[in-house]
């Protein structure tokens, strides 16, 4: 083990080039990079490492900064504290192991009952729209939470353009299974694919996000690479990462967790501080940065926008 | 198995010969077993000053989960540790093995004892309630809160004095319950993961085959 005694000569935090700066001058260093290596074979292109390239014009949304009532959790904490099972069940696997994966090309399977299925590109999803740059509180089934500036085009702006037919009543997701790109998946922690669904009104609503970056950027690779979900008033395993199929269904398609364990995850895992796990209280969560745990809320404090989709429905057998 | 332990006291004993067995044990490896036990509470201690001094980052972005999870690691590595002591008379021939076994033993207490202060105190921060109703409703921390008592008996009796008080036959019947503290540790680890995961099941092994080794051990002496 290496101890590492600081030097009154040391680096100070505040020190450190500012966020921005330093990637500018990362970009200056890549573009240059990319050009001499075109010159030497002959091919532009080459794309740039996730999660270092600035995302331009975003538009700011109601949801954001001022009126998310926490502060951000730090950019290292989103990047560096993640459950992503593809690679690894430590919290600081994904961060270790998902640094060579190589997001882009992508492309996107679409199928089931909708009038545009085939196969979609990362620029035919993304391009045509305007990013948004949305703040969410986002809680863990686990019993923590953070707040993340995600970037994104809401999912009902891409699921129009896919146009679903009238009997479509379910949206499901598949992410990437391939153990060669993915290691985690090289043992059955999970049965791979991971896989997610929602109700279709659930999809449709307005804060449910198909996201692409966060703080400003694309996703970095252990953030879910190159498009995940993000449905904030849900635990965060339905924000399903690194997707690549999207089926529209009749039938409530079968989830990863569901599967898993039953009992303890069920298909709508809406935030619920009166529902507990079968193995843990969700009546607080720990804010990551914070020390004490303070009260989780109703479906995460968005019950004003989504409450009224479960108006009858009785939240603690439909957990 | 014989054959084994005939070679082993062949190589040990001439190792050994310089100082006598007991001077060796007393001068040299208890110090050395002391140090290493105490080994991974420096280094967090080391890992938390840092923390709140210079580098926030030092135990992680939860820094509450990572020390309790530390601790909890540690308790339920030396209580395997010393339900390996016998095993390894058995394997090696070695009988001073087992004057290790009281003092790893209590490092293991030690380690659950700052395990569960971690759990009261940082995690829970004294809400009392809530610590309650964990126990009597979360199986995994009920589990757990079972092995702690059952620890807590064998801590407290683990003395001289308590074996002639006891006498050896109860005394022997209490410690067995070792045992059982290492099933519901495993236990306790295995249920408090998500999924199916790997450590676990390497500890729940590494525990059977201690079981099977003592099981041998029993069967060759008839």
């Amino acid at each position: 083990m290496l101890i590492r005694i600081p030097k009154a000569s040391d680096v100070k935090p505040s020190e450190i080039t500012p966020k921005s700066l330093f990637d500018e001058r990362r970009k200056f260093l890549k573009t240059a990079a990319v050009a001499g290596a075109g010159l030497a074979i002959g091919s532009i292109g080459g794309s740039a490492e996730a999660g270092t390239v600035k995302l331009p014009d975003l538009t700011k949304t109601k949801w954001n900064a001022e009126t998310v009532g926490k502060e951000l959790t730090s950019y290292r904490s989103v990047t560096s504290y993640n459950n992503f099972y593809e690679f690894g069940t430590g919290k600081t696997d994904p961060i270790t192991y998902a640094k060579d994966f190589e997001p882009k090309p992508w492309a996107i399977k679409v199928d089931g009952l909708c009038e545009n299925p085939g196969t979609y590109s990362y620029e035919d999803l993304v391009n045509p729209h305007k990013l948004e740059e949305r703040v969410y509180r986002f809680r863990c089934v686990e019993a923590w939470s953070m707040v993340v500036p995600w970037v994104g085009i809401p999912l009902s702006d891409i699921i129009k353009r896919l146009a679903p037919t009238g009997d479509a009543r379910y949206v499901a997701f598949e992410t990437l299974n391939d153990p060669d790109r993915m290691p985690g998946q090289k043992r059955r922690v999970l049965k791979w694919p991971y896989r997610e669904g929602l109700r279709m009104d659930e999809a449709m609503n307005p804060l449910t996000l198909f996201t692409v970056g966060l703080y400003g950027e694309e996703l970095p690779n252990q953030n879910g690479a190159p498009i995940r979900l993000v449905v904030p008033w849900k635990y965060g395993f339905k924000s399903i990462k690194s997707i690549v199929r999207i089926s529209f269904t009749a039938q409530q398609p079968p989830t990863s967790w569901n599967m898993s364990a039953p009992r303890e995850y069920g298909f709508y895992s809406n935030v619920n501080p009166e529902v507990n796990h079968p193995r843990w209280s969700q009546a607080k969560e720990r804010n990551i940065g914070e020390f004490l745990k303070k009260p989780t809320l109703m479906l995460n404090g968005y019950d004003e926008e989504v409450a009224s989709m479960y108006a009858g429905m009785d939240m603690k057998k439909n957990y | 198995m014989s054959g084994t332990q005939g070679w082993t006291a062949a190589i040990v004993t001439p190792i050994l010969s310089p100082m006598s067995s007991n001077t060796l044990i007393r001068r040299v490896l208890k110090p050395v077993v002391w140090g290493l036990s105490l080994a991974p509470a420096l280094w967090l201690a080391w890992l938390a000053w840092q923390a709140v001094t210079v580098n926030p980052d030092a135990l992680g972005a939860n820094p509450v989960e990572y020390l309790n999870r530390y601790l909890g690691d540690w308790a339920l590595r030396f209580l395997l540790v010393a339900l390996a002591i016998t095993p390894l008379r058995i394997l090696t021939g070695w009988t001073q093995f087992t004057r290790f076994r009281r003092l790893i033993g209590l490092f293991a207490f030690f380690y659950v004892v700052l395990h569960l202060a971690s759990y009261i105190g940082i995690d829970q921060f004294f809400d009392w309630l809530a610590i309650w109703k964990d126990i009597v409703k979360r199986t995994y921390i009920t589990v757990g809160m079972a092995a702690f008592v059952l620890l807590t008996a064998l801590a407290a009796t683990s003395t001289k004095g308590m074996i002639k008080r006891l006498g050896g036959k109860r005394w022997n019947w209490l410690h067995k319950t070792v045992y059982a503290a290492g099933i519901l540790g495993c236990i306790h680890f295995f249920m408090m993961r998500k999924g199916l995961q790997l450590e676990p099941i390497i500890y729940g092994g590494i525990l059977l085959s201690l079981f099977a080794v003592r099981l041998l051990g029993k069967l060759r002496r008839g």
